[in-house]
């Protein structure tokens, strides 16, 4: 188990190393020069040109930029914003638990509908219910989510004024310390009346339509892994010892069949922070896939770069964490290459 | 779906024809038109790349040229619609009729592009991670595992950022994206082939390194890597939509679909069939696309059929 855990640590080290090239170059290749976005149109004197280009360190040599690029990073510094003049890292920090709290209650919602969708379509195969499923899950990976979302905005917010537009909470009414950053938790610790409420209301279009991909992945998922465990021996087993269809299929078969659906859940991390950001686009929603946008448009190239950075740090960290859980319940995946 | 179909009895012209051994593409084609989502798919498909072609013919307008006198036009079931403009335009005078019918091109010329070009690239890396073996395939997959870290969107952006938005880098930037997929299929299944006694025997006949790659066992690999392709066209089509729609694509007044969404975001109060209508394109686009895509993998590749 130990040498698993190695090997798959040392194989993510390349990977970051690439990373923090990646980011490194693409910033630098950026047309303009940092300098004079820094001090604007106005120019300064060709002296104090120098002494910013030294400051910054853009008279060094380009690998030795590379090399302290790295050095910081690996001490937590991922640059200051340009428009903000905050630390990216704490930027991120405040941003990032919105973002969190968005994927989970998508991939909440997802699991909740298209598990058990996915199972019942199975085990009813070919009936009515599981043709419109798989029409359905059709359309859920298929959809362009930023329409998707404006959709919903102008029949459900627009329309029938049920929900609001856009944010995490009405800022009007409730305001409050945000301890944790997840507006649902804080919402409760604040003790406001209406406030948790408020929050769940603010959560739910923007969740359906983070979720609505992984979803449609997840039904048809469940769906084709059900129709293969329930053709096992064991399946008959367990029917021909008389247990009720509800426990040979909710509890034997299930259990069975989600294994493959959580492999998918589990490394889906890097599309579901795709889809954040343009769900976050749509709802304003202040997460972090939000503010990439938004660095762009500023042209904040240091938030730019650390944001992509540790995005996929998360990333990297996330899908190993996952292949290493795998390795420890599936030694088949620990012992093979 | 065809769990409880009886089998017929079959007379014995029909047993002839199913003992006869069918060309490759007639079995495939027996095997793709048996699934009518694959073939409605198919059609829909045909019928936008028809649209795509003549969109000279077809378009009422040209795509860019503002109507000044008629802003956000209704479209025609709508009270005080016109013909002249049947379904309406946008903000700035376009006819959005012309406008979907020439996203057609533009969608599908961004969706062809981006298959073609990471089907070639993936495939000569992949082979080459999976031939020449150690240092090679090594580089090539940790820079695609780099490329697979950042998820899609993301790594668009940089890639935007770095060259600036146009449709050129929009098949760019997505091309990168996708690129990981094509190279892992090809080295995988590269990789499973050679270890086959056909390759050894081949080996012993004296064929060459390259003549091994691409005329021996680039055939073997063909099937999901024609599957990928074709699911690679929707996932393009998309992501250069959403890269429009967050205004890093195709610029103004290029009649991007993403692009036209974008565009049309404020109208959505007002005027919602604006913000409809190019995303119902997308939308239909892509679920045509995916239907013909799972026909083409059953067809293909049973072993990944989706029972």
């Amino acid at each position: 188990m130990l040498v698993y855990f190695l090997r798959r640590l040392t194989l993510t080290v390349p990977t970051f190393i690439a990373l923090m090239f990646v980011t490194f170059a693409a910033i630098r290749l950026v047309p303009g020069d940092p300098v004079e976005v820094r001090v604007g149109e106005h120019g300064i004197s060709p002296e104090r040109l120098v002494y910013f280009r030294h400051q910054l360190g853009l008279d060094l040599p380009v690998w030795q930029q590379f090399l302290d690029y790295c050095w910081r990073l690996l001490h937590g510094d991922f640059g200051v914003s340009l428009s903000t003049q905050q630390k990216v890292l704490t930027e991120f920090l405040t941003l990032f638990p919105a973002t969190i709290e968005l994927s989970l209650c998508a991939m909440l919602f997802a699991i909740a509908i298209g598990v058990p969708a996915g199972a019942v379509a199975a085990v009813k195969r070919g009936s009515l219910f599981d043709q419109g499923l798989m029409t359905v899950s059709l359309f859920g990976y298929s959809m362009p989510i930023f329409w998707w979302g404006l959709l919903l905005i102008m029949f459900v917010s627009v329309k029938l004024e049920l929900l609001p537009v856009a944010g995490r909470i009405d800022l009007i009414n409730y305001y409050f310390d945000q301890p944790t950053g997840f507006m649902l938790i804080d919402s409760l610790l604040s003790g406001q009346s209406g406030a948790f409420l408020d929050a769940v209301r603010h959560l739910i279009l923007p969740a359906i339509v983070l979720g609505t991909v992984p979803l449609g992945v997840i039904a048809r998922m469940t769906r084709s892994s059900m129709l293969e465990v329930l053709s096992e021996d064991y399946v008959r087993t367990a029917r021909a010892k008389g247990l009720s269809p509800f426990r040979v299929i909710g509890v034997h078969a299930l259990r069975n069949a989600l294994l493959p659906v959580v492999t998918v859940i589990g490394l889906s991390v890097s599309s579901l922070l795709a889809g954040a950001v343009l769900t976050e686009t749509i709802f304003s929603w202040p997460g972090v896939g939000h503010w990439l946008i938004e660095s762009i448009s500023r042209r904040d190239y240091p938030a730019l770069q650390g944001g992509v950075m540790l995005v996929s740090t998360v990333v990297i960290g996330v899908n190993l964490v996952v292949d290493l859980i795998y390795g420890a319940i599936n030694p088949r995946i620990r012992h093979g290459r | 779906m065809a769990a409880d179909v009886a089998v017929p009895a079959l007379s014995s012209e029909e047993a002839a024809e199913v003992l006869a051994q069918p060309t490759p593409i007639a079995a495939f084609w027996a095997a793709f038109r048996e699934n009518r989502g694959a073939v409605f798919g198919l059609v829909v498909i045909s019928a936008i790349a028809l649209i795509a072609i003549f969109a000279d013919f077809l378009a009422p307008h040209s795509p860019i040229e503002q109507f000044r006198d008629a802003v956000r036009a209704p479209p025609i079931w709508d009270a005080g619609g016109t013909w002249r403009y049947a379904l309406g335009t946008d903000g700035d005078g376009h006819d959005t009729l012309s406008r979907l019918i020439y996203g057609a091109r533009v969608s599908l010329f961004i969706g062809l592009s981006v298959m073609s070009v990471s089907f070639v690239v993936g495939v000569v890396l992949g082979l080459l991670a999976a031939s020449v073996g150690s240092l090679v395939d090594v580089v090539i997959t940790r820079v695609m595992d780099l490329i697979m870290a950042v998820p899609s969107l993301v790594m668009a952006i940089l890639v935007v950022a770095v060259l600036g938005p146009s449709l050129a880098n929009t098949i760019v930037a997505v091309t990168i994206v996708y690129l990981p997929r094509y190279v892992r299929l090809v080295r995988a299944s590269a990789l499973g082939e050679l270890t086959k006694d056909y390759v050894t025997a081949a080996r012993v006949a004296g064929v060459g390194p390259l003549r091994m790659m691409v005329a021996t066992v680039l055939p073997n690999c063909l099937a999901p890597l024609i599957v990928q392709a074709a699911l690679g066209v929707s996932d393009a089509i998309l992501e250069a939509a959403g890269l429009g729609f967050l205004g890093l694509g195709a610029q103004a007044p290029t009649p991007e679909w993403g692009t036209m969404l974008a565009d049309s975001r404020e109208f959505i109060r007002s005027d919602p069939w604006i913000v409809a209508l190019p995303g119902l394109a997308i939308l239909v686009a892509v679920v045509a696309i995916n239907l013909t895509g799972d026909g083409l993998r059953d067809a293909l590749d049973p072993r990944m059929r989706r029972s």
